[in-house]
């Protein structure tokens, strides 16, 4: 029971790659990359949780209160923003093979025009 | 390992399902809304408040945004 | 491939690699019994060391600012990059939205909407505002704050005042916002150097812990990254929304 959190971590990543794959419209194929992002946040944050640990913010309790680990909150945190900015620049690039292409089904980019 | 935490984790692998299996783009950015509030709850089960406070505010706001956008440009042109 | 092929042909990968990857966590330690050495001491240290009760932006921001300097500049370039891949179209209909033709009510936003989104736009401001400059307090930070401050700037498309949307936050102010917020985090990290410590060294004061002056250079470079994710999610949603204005105005339904 305790590999629960890494089995859903590992359950979304294919999840959404498995969306990825069979995906017939470019912008779905968008929103399943970020599922995919998304299994790396919880994978990151169950690694490090401690149980009875609370927030790192030590405004109010004392120093050395049990918490959990701050440096995988802190790489999360920035992935979390980052990522849904590349998301935005991989949308731009749906829309411009759109335009190109007249369709958003990615079985038929198949022939490279010149 | 408590029962929230069960919970949350079993809500979450559902609701990324649920994000894969909806086709249509549109649908599929309400779900996907959905899904990083239910992410955000997770972060905070998981102790991490500056994470879910991320999570709340792009996940659920700013990626839907994006892809309602995106769809409302390829749907003007598609005319 | 057929579709279909292609659907098994990955079923089987995935259900090796599922396989493969559950062995190699499960050697993990259980969950919910860290044991890295690294949070522990930090977690100890931090508020001594920097004056930040927020260890997590003590983390990113201070022990690896280098870390995140590079995720910024990740930030900038994408949304560079969805300026160039989107402006390239404009060459249809690149006229600036004119504010007085009759034509140009899009479908009207009921008066219900209009009120909430104008009247929750300050407060949105204010509380954004107060996440960037408490991030090394409470939980928050330049990141977080800087998407609330974008939030502020959709609240206002959503109330169908786009046009002084645009009057109010122009271009150029948004693209000096995003690139000061950039160039400043850097600016930063040249204030350590010349004053003899390393490059992003903490070299300014550290003030008491708790209070909103302290942590050094901390309170600074949240504001440096506010200014940039809440310039360049903006500019985003103006690449966005421009052409969708332009053709709404010349009667396409959207």
């Amino acid at each position: 029971m305790s590999l629960l959190p890494y089995a859903v971590a590992v359950w979304l990543f294919l999840v959404g790659l498995y969306g990825i794959v069979t995906s017939k419209n470019l912008i779905h194929a968008v929103t399943c990359l970020s599922v995919v992002q998304s299994s790396t946040y919880v994978l990151l944050l169950a690694i490090g949780y401690r149980r009875g640990g609370t927030a790192p913010i030590f405004l109010d309790v004392p120093v050395g209160t049990p918490a959990v680990d701050p440096v995988v909150a802190a790489l999360a945190l920035t992935d979390v923003v980052v990522g849904a900015t590349v998301a935005a620049l991989l949308l731009a690039l749906a829309v411009q093979a759109h335009k190109r292409h007249g369709t958003l089904d990615p079985d038929e980019f198949r022939s490279l025009r010149g | 390992m408590i029962v929230l935490e069960v919970v949350v984790l079993l809500l979450v692998a559902a609701g990324g399902t649920a994000v894969v299996l909806t086709r249509d783009p549109l649908h599929q950015a309400i779900v996907a809304s959905f899904y990083g509030l239910l992410l955000g709850i997770l972060f905070l089960v998981l102790q991490a408040p500056d994470v879910a406070l991320s999570q709340i505010v792009v996940g659920a706001v700013a990626l839907p945004l994006m892809i309602l956008l995106a769809l409302a440009k390829v749907r003007e042109r598609r005319q | 491939m057929s579709p279909r092929l292609r659907r098994r042909v990955f079923l089987v990968a995935a259900g090796a690699v599922a396989a493969l990857l559950l062995w190699g966590l499960s050697g993990l330690p259980a969950f919910g019994d860290y044991a890295g050495t690294y949070g522990t001491v930090l977690n100890r240290v931090a508020v001594d060391e920097r004056h930040a009760t927020n260890v997590v932006a003590a983390v990113t921001f201070d022990y690896r600012g280098v870390d995140t300097m590079g995720e910024e500049f990740i930030l900038f370039a994408a949304v560079v990059g969805v300026a160039i891949l989107l402006r390239a179209q404009r060459d249809e209909a690149e006229e600036p939205p004119d504010e007085d033709a009759d034509d140009r009510r899009a479908p009207g936003t009921s008066d219900a909407v209009r009120v909430l989104g104008l009247a929750l736009l300050g407060p949105i401001v204010l509380y954004g505002i107060y996440v960037v400059a408490h991030g090394h307090l409470s939980p928050g930070g330049g990141f977080q704050g800087g998407v609330v401050l974008a939030t502020g700037a959709l609240l206002v498309f959503l109330s169908g005042e786009y046009v002084t949307l645009r009057r109010v936050g122009p271009e150029t102010l948004l693209d000096l916002a995003e690139s000061a917020g950039a160039g400043g985090y850097v600016a930063v990290g040249l204030l350590g150097l010349a004053t003899g410590a390393a490059f992003l060294a903490n070299v300014l004061p550290l003030g008491q812990p708790g209070t909103l002056l302290s942590s050094g250079m901390i309170p600074l470079i949240n504001l440096a990254v506010g200014l940039e994710v809440a310039g360049g999610l903006v500019l985003l949603l103006y690449e966005f929304l421009d052409q969708t204005l332009v053709m709404r105005r010349q009667g396409y339904d959207i």
